[in-house]
Formats: C-alpha cells, structure tokens, sequence
C-alpha cells in the first residue's frame, strides 16, 4: 500500500497517481481552482448560468404515491432530471467549463459513460464557444446512440473507444492519453469524482449544491433533516454532492447504491465498494475490481453511467470510517425501480437513478411514517428507454 | 552508486552513448524472452527495459498498446515475468530494467515485489503513474538495495520540479521527449534540444531520452543532447514481425553513429 498524507488524501485514498506530462496541468488547476473559489464573481457567474440556464433551483418533490406504495417513511425526490440537458452532470460541466477559461484554455477533452456528462460537456462548450471531443466506448455508442447524436448537434466531436470492452473504463483511458498530448492547451473535464486530485475535490464542490439545495428545502417543507438520504454510485459525483452537505449531521444516515449487475456473486458487477480491492486505476488510489495480478476487471451493469470499476476516493473513506453505508441493487431490481416511479408518480427516472429509487422504496418501508427518506433523482430516463425496452422484452408486461 | 547507473556511467566514460531497447514481455511468448534479451545483450545495449503488460497502460502508445494486448493474451502477468527472469542463462549479464504500471505492483505487494526483484537481479524500475509525490515507501523500499528508481521528467516539468526529481533520481533520468503517450513520431518539439540540454546540467545522473524514438536519425539527434536514448515501440514492432536483422541494423548503426 501507498500512503502519502498529502493533498488530495481522503484517508489513505485519493492521490496523484499520473505520469509527469500531466504533474504540471494538476498543479495549475489546483491554483486556478483556490483562486477561482476565492472570487465571489466567478461563483456569482456559475450560480447565474446554474439559474438561468440549467433551471436550478430544481424542485425537491414529495413522492406521495410511492410513498403510499412503499408503506412507511415519506420518499422525497431531488429532482436533478429536470436540470437542462437530463441529470446533475450540467452542474460539474459548466463549473468546469468556466474554470478552463479562467486558465486560459479554450479546448476541452471529456470521457463519458452513459453520454449524460458528455451531453452536458458539450452543452457547456457550446455554450462558451469551446472547442470539444469526447471519448466514448463502442459499447456505450451502442447503448446510447442518441446522446452521441446530441453531442454532435451540440458541435462536439465524439470519439469511438474500441479498446477493452468499449465502456467508461476504456473512454478514461483514451481521454487520459489524448490529454497527457494535448495538455498546453487543453482541459479535461472529468466527469466524475474521480482521478488525481484536484478532480475528486472539484466535481464534489460543484455538485455540492444538490445537497445544500436539499438540505434548505427538506428544512423549508418538514421543518427538519431528512433520516435517510440515498444515492447511486458509479464514479460518485451525484451522491457525494448530495451527501457533502450532510456529512456531519449524524443523525441523517447516509446510503450509497452501487450497480450489482447480474449479482455480486456471479462476478459480473460494478461494485467496488461491496467486491473491490484497494489500487491504483486513473489516478486515484480507491476500491477497484482487479483480479489477483493487478489487472483492472471490466465493470458490468445495464445502466452505462455505473458501468465503471472503482469508486471515488472519497467513497472509499466515507466507507472505511463507516459514514456511509453502500450497498448494491441489481439489474432486474434497478428495472423494477424504473417501472414503479413510472407507474405511481409519473417519472422515468434514468437507469442509474433507478438503483437509488430501489433501494429507497425497499429502505421506507422499513422504516415509521414519520420517517423521512430523500432519494437523489440524479437524471431522467429517456436516454434509456432502448435499453430498458430490449431489457423488458419489447414490452411492459 | 547502484550498478545500473555505473554501467551507464562506465559506458559514457569510454566516449560512449547509451542504447536501452524496450520489449515487451510476453509478446510472442514468456518463452522467447530470455532469448531476446541474450539476442539484444549481443548486440550491444547498455541495458534492456522490460514491458509489464497492464490491463490499462494510459501512457503508451498503439504499438506497444497492441504488444500489451498480446502478451496478456498470453496470460502474462508480473509474477510470471519474474519468474522467467529468475530462470535466464547466466550468460545474460546486462542490466535489466522492469517498466510496469503500478497496480500490479500494490496488487503484488510492494514488499515482497522488492524481494524478488533483488533476488533476481533487476537492476532499474520504471513506474509512469508514480510520480515524485507518490513514490515515498516505494522509494524506501529500494534505499538499501541494487535496484534504481528511474523518474521521468516530462517537457512539461518547471525547472525547479525538475530540480527536485533529478536530485532524487537514481541509475537514470529518463527524459520524455514528447508531450504525449510512446510511439513512432516524426518531429520532436523545437523547444527540446534546449530542454534537454537543462536537464543534463541539472542532473547528476545520466539522462536517457525516450517515447516516440524510432530512427537511426532520431537516435544520433537525441543522443547529441543526452547521455544515450531509449528505443521502444520500434523494436517491439521488429520483434513482432521477426524482423531480427531490422533490430541488429537499429541498434549496430545508433551505437557507431553515437560513438562517433
């Protein structure tokens, strides 16, 4: 094990595990990033765009009818699907997209699993008139044809990963290497709370405002914090901007779903936290799924957004400390959360946010009437709907 | 002094360069590595770098990439190229130097890795992803032992960083000469001559320039400014296509040029 009490350590994980090309870019981003936090003008410019463009604040929906079904704590929603551009992704995205420009940079390279953040990457350059590529794996262009389409309208050139088994994985590495090339000019936007550090610090400060949002209005609605707030998790941007806030109020318990794939037992998972080992994968030491020679395992999940082999460092401490508790729902679960959100409230939720809602039906109704349960609704489902289409058979029934 | 830095030393003392071929091991089988590594020792290198195979090498290029690919097909892992290192003749007597990733060295123990790359003679480790901030119980593990750690300093590395590496470096600097990932390239970035030439002042190792050197040309040119080169996926493309005479030619006319 390497332990280096650093920066960018959240307990033992975290780091800078990256080749020297890329030391001097990490270093210039943290001091842009500490500069940029300490200017009120370049928050007041993101929560501008925030508001305006992405249409925050975004409601935090009380699930009455799921709530009924579910039989015991009340379920809220915080309704990032309905931010422009589909999910929370647009909140990293544009906070990122406004600090390239302040380092001067006007071209960005991004990787993206499910198209989501590459959507929103590329909304955010259009926006700014940035030069964009995205790296995206064969398999993901298959599942997710028409988001590659939208990032195209969008200006943005989008990039097939055939390496590996054509997934986020691959996507990262293949941005990694087109940045460690172009880094002079250009800037990665990492999607996730993940990789070397200042990422993991800077994608959990702008998705940040989904738990400080929740936090006011479940206060504004029930005149207390909730009992239980629940995320899913791939890479973990949704879920620790929406825990961050709640991290030190120990009476609000904190869940983290991981994508469970076929079933953790049968190997074919994205769940690092429940069957990872800790390593090193793009930049960061986490749980990652290896086999015993160090090899990064492929992650397995109908939902593209999860499909990834490790967790972000600060998962992986906010796990070892026992803050959060993670837990993993399967395909055929995350569905069966997908079709009943639809059924009784009305609302597709994407394929990631299903795992969540899962979990948080099955945790409510264990749960007093009198309990309040939030579960973070990370992103809408219409860019699923041929998957979940093939995975239901054609059919609903 | 470590013995990988004196071989180098002793070389650049005779009005010498370095030549350091890379190769992949396991591409075209565990089973013709130690072959090769007599075949190139007789051609005269300085010392080999030995690719690890690795799921997920973000630092190299498509020809190695693919040579990667192969050799994990052939079910190459770290422990095994170990292992027939363990078994080579002993007429091979260059220094060897491993280039792996780091997960396979954490997923291996870093320990017990260090154990068994003393027990059979390696000489250099080459990490991409451990720069000098991570690299501190690696780096502990090796002070008392004959095996180097060789850091890398990129064009994009500020002086005083630069500084800071090479006053820790050991056996070699390796200088990256592109700002990107290994493979064939035509042109080298104007500013590197210059650069290089700072690097060589401020190191008190020798320094060693790769990634993207695939020439005779590019050898002589390069060589000019450092202390010898190191050629990768040239080689590994002449291995994969059997192409000995291809290697012999590279490597007979880089060492005369260079020692003119």
């Amino acid at each position: 094990m390497v332990i280096e009490m650093r920066k960018g350590r959240y307990g033992k994980f975290g780091g800078q595990y990256v080749p020297e090309t890329l030391m001097t870019a990490l270093t210039e981003l943290e001091q842009a990033y500490e500069e940029a936090k300490a200017d009120p003008s370049f928050q007041e410019e993101l929560d501008h765009y925030l508001r305006d463009f992405v249409g925050r604040e975004n409601p935090l929906y009380f699930a009455e009818r799921l709530t009924k079904l579910a039989g015991g704590a009340k379920i809220f929603l915080k309704r990032e699907d309905l931010n422009h551009t589909g999910a929370h992704k647009i909140n990293n995205s544009l906070g990122q997209a406004l600090l390239a420009m302040r380092m001067g940079k006007r071209k960005i390279v991004a990787e993206t699993g499910a198209g989501q953040h590459g959507v929103a990457t590329a909304t955010a350059c259009a926006l700014f008139g940035l030069e964009c590529v995205v790296f995206m794996g064969k398999e993901d262009i298959r599942r997710q044809e028409l988001n590659v389409f939208r990032m195209e309208l969008l200006g943005t050139k989008v990039v097939s990963v055939d390496k590996g088994a054509g997934t986020l994985k691959d996507a990262v590495n293949e941005a990694l290497r087109y940045w460690v090339a172009n880094v002079e000019d250009t800037h990665y936007i990492l999607g996730s709370a993940l990789g070397p550090h200042p990422f993991p610090e800077i994608v959990r400060d702008f998705q940040r405002v989904i738990g400080v949002e929740t936090r006011r209005q479940i206060v504004e609605k029930e005149g207390r914090l909730p009992d239980a707030v629940v995320a899913c998790i791939g890479g973990g941007s949704n879920a620790i901007g929406m825990f961050h806030p709640f991290v030190d109020d120990a009476d609000v318990a904190l869940y983290g779903v991981e994508a469970a794939g076929s079933g953790v037992a049968t190997g074919k998972h994205a769940a690092a936290i429940a069957d990872g080992k800790e390593g090193v994968l793009h930049g960061a030491y986490m749980y990652v799924l290896q086999d015993a020679d160090g090899f990064i395992q492929e992650a397995h999940s109908i939902s593209a957004g999860l499909d990834y082999p490790a967790v972000g460092p600060e998962h992986c401490h906010l796990h070892d400390i026992g803050r959060v508790t993670y837990t993993a729902v399967t395909d055929a679960e995350a569905l069966e959360g997908l079709q009943v959100l639809a059924k009784t409230e009305g609302i597709i939720p994407a394929l990631e946010s299903a795992h969540a809602v899962k979990f948080a039906v099955d945790l409510a109704s264990t749960m007093s009437s009198d309990k309040i349960v939030v579960v973070c609704l990370s992103g809408r489902g219409d860019k699923d709907m041929q998957t979940v289409r093939e995975a239901l058979g054609g059919g609903t029934r | 002094m470590k013995t990988l830095e004196k071989v180098i030393q002793s070389c650049i003392s005779n009005g010498e360069k370095a030549f350091v071929p890379y190769i992949m091991a396991g591409d075209g089988g565990l089973n013709v590595l130690n072959e090769r590594l007599l075949f190139l020792q007789e051609l005269g290198v300085t010392a080999i770098e030995i690719g690890i195979p690795f799921s997920d090498p973000v630092a190299d290029g498509e020809t190695i990439q693919q040579a990667g690919e192969r050799a994990l097909a052939n079910g190459t892992t770290l422990r095994k190229v170990l292992d027939t290192l363990a078994d080579r003749s002993d007429k091979v007597t260059v220094p060897l130097v491993i280039m792996t990733y780091l997960n396979p060295v954490l997923a291996f123990g870093i320990k017990e890795f260090v154990e068994r790359c003393v027990g059979v003679g390696v000489r250099g480790l080459i990490i991409p992803d451990l720069p000098m901030e991570e690299s501190g119980m690696l780096g502990e593990a090796l002070v008392d032992v004959d095996v180097a750690l060789i850091p890398l300093v990129s064009l994009t590395s500020p002086e005083d960083r630069i500084a800071e590496i090479v006053s820790r470096a050991q056996g070699f600097v390796y200088a990256v000469t592109v700002n990107g990932i290994t493979g064939v390239r035509n042109s080298y970035s104007e500013t590197l001559e210059a650069h290089l030439e700072r690097l060589k002042k401020l190191s008190p190792v020798p320094v060693l320039a790769g990634f993207g050197i695939s020439t005779s040309t590019q050898v002589v040119e390069l060589g000019a400014h450092t202390d010898g080169v190191i050629v990768g996926s040239a080689i590994v493309d002449a291995f994969h296509r059997d192409d000995l005479d291809l290697i012999a030619e590279l490597v007979q006319q880089a060492t005369s040029h260079i020692i003119l």
